[in-house]
């Protein structure tokens, strides 16, 4: 049609000028908006390697001539990629962008962001909201005006914390991350004006009490232009002692709650136990002071609900009877009608331990179902584990339970006396009770003080007792005890001895001052001081027996936390072949110990 | 040579007046001294009317004209359009047009040449402006926004766009309209042009706000510094198509 109409007799490809580089190009789908008419201009192809015609197409909108209307009509056409009746343009027009531009069947020009010139100061930018250069943004608004910078905070000298108003003391570092916050957190109401992007202190001399910390900024100004600036402020500290530290400087012995933790027997041995067990919890965490009186220790707390955690917490570890609490009125303010109270707490741990022996009393026996009435107290946590040596029966006596009745045991570990084993005759195979393997078999024993008088006696230790050994046990033969319970039994047949276990004395007479290879950590007790020299040896040899009673118990180790002993070396001597007799604690058992220069007291340390 | 005014405390100039070179329309505003500002340029040269349109003090975005014609939105009431008749000269045709778009000075830029337009205009629109202005019509948008009119100032010798228009954009419509374009802002860092401002010619009338550097590049690009009104308004000028890349 359009070769007809414009007189020609060659071949017509409608194209295009590229605005950018002034080339060719077919046109492909570039119809004008609104479907209005296209006025195509016919020019003569000036060219002598294209054998076609250039027809331009102009988006005028001049009425619709007769001669253009063909072309308008056809031009109306998309024109079809391949079957084009003309030479390929692909060939003839290489510019890559326009080729795939083409192929996507649409034309997009690429946009280059142009310069204008900033309105004030003339420089070259490109165009952003304001339409300013930054600079000059930055001469004309200043986003931090109207912030703070200067700020007064409470700094307490003894704890090193800072005041958050009303009343919260924080304690943090110099250059800390707490300290950072708590900067940013003082300067709330500035910042929600603004939107802060980062924070970062700048050094200061400690000893200037001044503190310096450069804010960035962002916040729309004019006409939606972004802008970020940076500026410093300054803290000043002012030195105020917090109330906890006044209060502590007034009078340092000031403790709201105690806790009175007693038990009426001769020996400390509970007490070792406790405070390593308290450590490995660390439950007297809270604790201001802590006092070792006879029969017992009083911890003293700042808060009641400390306190009472405290005494639930020995409730759990210990077999202790209901705590007393008491209350003494230190101030009363008739104003608001508040009342400031001191509290007492009484906890009284059962004074039955381990390796005690037992008379139960008919009751008791007859409801635990006949249980001999000589029983050996073999394990104490919050539960009484009591074991008859002759049937090998093992029970247990809850809290309750044993304050219900609360016996006292016959014979303590004090009165034991040390035996030699001459003959063992196992008499029943090996019975596992409670995790513990027993084996009953009679023994020949007699004192080590007295040869004379041997003992044809039942024992339960028949597992490890050899001929040779020696034993531990209580000398019922010799022994005057004023028992009501033992008086009600008319007809019981009270064995001479009961052994309640071996003695490695002799072997560890080798060992004896030689260090063990782990350690125990000890709570920061202070120690009643009117006790004397004589106390003191006690407690010392009391101690030594506790340890190796952890040597020798893995169960007793269990709840508690033995670290390695950095000055113990192994000395030549270990390898003389005692090692294996003694029992000694197992190396994967101790933990590796905390590396702090100034390590607390009664600080747990990281795992193994 | 450039002037900065205000009316009534707005820089927005080219939204109460409209100046081509045959004439020049004022709003009715409380004090003189916009009236007396454009009078003060060019009484001696081309007629300045106080007028109105369809109640309204916004007659530089509401009408859209050149030497040949001016055109006005269909709810010009009789009695402006028999003022505007009345007032202007005998070789201007006033034309009231039925268009949806009645912002007709938002919709269309124009010089005496070449017209750039809103896409959704009519057709009939379209050939109104052909016909009465005596122009080429060109539908475009300007950096992506299709109110042309407010965002482009147009005269004979050059123009003033948007200031995000891309470089590809600038050349297309320069190409278009065969005038220098530049662009930039007015009213310091304003990018709605022609609200901004009104220029023909010889002069241009800028808000008080524009600054130093806005005035030098409107100053170069619509070339006032040496422009003389006699010249121009005298003489007949062909219309030339130089390919101006």
């Amino acid at each position: 049609m359009l070769t007809a109409d414009a007189v020609v007799d060659e071949e017509v490809t409608l194209c295009s000028r590229n605005p950018l580089n002034a080339k060719l190009y077919p046109l492909r789908l570039h119809l004008p908006p609104n479907n209005s008419a296209m006025h195509v201009l016919v020019v003569p192809q000036s060219s002598k390697d294209y054998k076609f015609l250039i027809i331009l197409p102009l988006q005028l909108s001049t009425p619709a001539s007769v001669s253009t209307s063909p072309a308008a009509a056809s031009s109306k056409q998309p024109f079809l990629p391949s079957p084009s009746p003309v030479l390929d343009p692909g060939s003839l027009f290489p510019t890559n962008h326009i080729k795939v531009a083409m192929a996507a069947n649409m034309f997009v020009v690429p946009q280059t962001q142009g310069t204008v010139l900033c309105c004030k100061c003339g420089i070259l930018m490109t165009p952003n909201p304001a339409n300013m250069c930054v600079t000059c943004l930055r001469s004309e608004v200043d986003i931090t005006e109207g912030l703070r910078k200067h700020v007064t905070i409470m700094h307490c000298p003894e704890c090193n914390s800072y005041l958050q108003p009303p009343r919260t003391w924080l304690k943090a570092q110099l250059e800390s991350k707490e300290l950072l916050t708590y900067c940013v957190k003082r300067l709330e109401t500035d910042l929600k004006k603004v939107r802060l992007v980062n924070a970062e202190f700048i050094w200061t001399e400690p000893h200037s009490k001044r503190i310096k910390v450069k804010l960035k900024v962002q916040k729309e100004v004019l006409n939606g232009a972004i802008l970020e600036q940076c500026y410093v402020v300054e803290y000043v500290q002012q030195d105020h002692m917090c109330e906890s530290c006044t209060r502590f400087q007034a009078n340092p012995d000031q403790w709201v709650a105690s806790v009175q933790l007693r038990q009426r027997v001769s020996h400390r041995r509970t007490f070792f136990y406790l405070e390593q067990v308290i450590l490995k919890h660390d439950a007297a965490a809270h604790a201001i002071k802590i006092k070792q009186m006879e029969q017992g220790i009083d911890f003293f707390f700042g808060n009641e609900s400390h306190a009472l955690k405290f005494v639930e917490f020995l409730g759990k570890v210990a077999p202790t009877g209901k705590s007393k609490r008491s209350e003494q009125l230190v101030s009363h303010d008739t104003k608001n009608n508040s009342y400031n109270y001191k509290y007492t707490h009484s906890v009284e741990i059962s004074p039955i331990c381990r390796e005690d022996l037992i008379c139960l009393p008919p009751r008791v026996a007859v409801s635990l179902g006949n249980l001999g009435p000589l029983v050996i107290c073999t394990k104490v946590t919050n539960n009484i584990t009591l074991l008859d040596p002759f049937t090998l029966r093992q029970c247990f006596l809850d809290r309750d339970q044993y304050w219900r009745y609360s016996f006292k045991s016959l014979l303590s570990s004090r009165q034991l006396v040390e035996y030699d084993v001459f003959n063992v005759e196992v008499v029943s195979p090996e019975y596992n009770v409670g995790g513990s393997k027993y084996v009953i078999a009679d023994v020949e024993v007699a004192r080590v003080t007295d040869y004379g008088k041997l003992f044809y006696v039942r024992t339960h230790l028949g597992h490890i007792l050899h001929p040779g050994d020696r034993a531990l046990g209580y000398d019922l033969y010799g022994v005057n005890s004023n028992d009501n319970e033992l008086d009600k039994y008319t007809d019981l047949v009270i064995p001479d001895v009961i052994l309640i276990k071996k003695s490695y004395e002799e072997k560890r007479q080798k060992k004896r001052g030689k260090p063990r290879p782990w350690k125990l950590k000890s709570l920061n007790m202070e120690l009643d001081e009117s006790r004397g020299r004589a106390n003191e040896e006690k407690m010392n040899s009391e101690y030594e027996e506790f340890l190796r009673d952890l040597e020798e118990n893995p169960e007793l180790r269990f709840n508690l936390s033995l670290y390695h002993n950095k000055n113990y070396q192994p000395s030549e001597m270990a390898s003389m072949g005692d090692g294996d007799d003694v029992p000694s604690v197992p190396l994967e058992e101790l933990l590796a110990d905390l590396e702090l220069s100034d390590e607390e007291d009664g600080e747990d340390s990281m795992r193994e | 040579m450039a002037t900065r005014l205000q009316f009534e405390n707005s820089c927005e100039v080219g939204v109460f007046s409209k100046l081509t070179n045959a004439y020049c329309l004022v709003a009715i505003g409380g004090s003189e001294n916009f009236y007396s500002a454009f009078e003060s340029e060019l009484a001696d040269v081309i007629p300045v009317v106080k007028t109105s349109i369809s109640g309204t003090r916004i007659i530089g975005r509401l009408c859209a004209g050149n030497k040949n014609g001016l055109l006005v939105p269909h709810n010009t009431t009789d009695q402006e359009l028999q003022h505007l008749r009345n007032s202007l000269p005998d070789q201007v045709v006033v034309q009231r047009i039925d268009e949806k778009l009645s912002a007709l000075g938002n919709c269309i830029a124009c010089n005496d040449h070449v017209a750039l337009t809103h896409t959704d205009l009519d057709k009939e629109t379209e050939e109104i402006i052909a016909d009465v202005l005596g122009v080429e019509v060109f539908r475009q948008t300007i950096a992506g926004n299709i109110l042309v009119g407010s965002y482009c100032a147009l005269s004979n010798r050059g123009g003033l766009v948007h200031p995000h228009t891309s470089i590809e954009d600038l050349d297309e419509l320069s190409t278009l309209l065969q005038v220098p374009l530049v662009a930039g802002t007015i009213n310091r860092g304003s990018e709605v042009i022609a609200a901004g401002m009104t220029v023909n010619d010889w002069t241009a009338f800028c808000g008080s706000d524009t600054t130093a550097t806005e005035l030098s590049v409107i100053e170069s690009v619509f070339k006032l510094r040496e422009a003389q009104p006699t010249a121009i308004v005298n003489e007949m000028r062909n219309s030339l198509i130089d390919s101006y890349v």
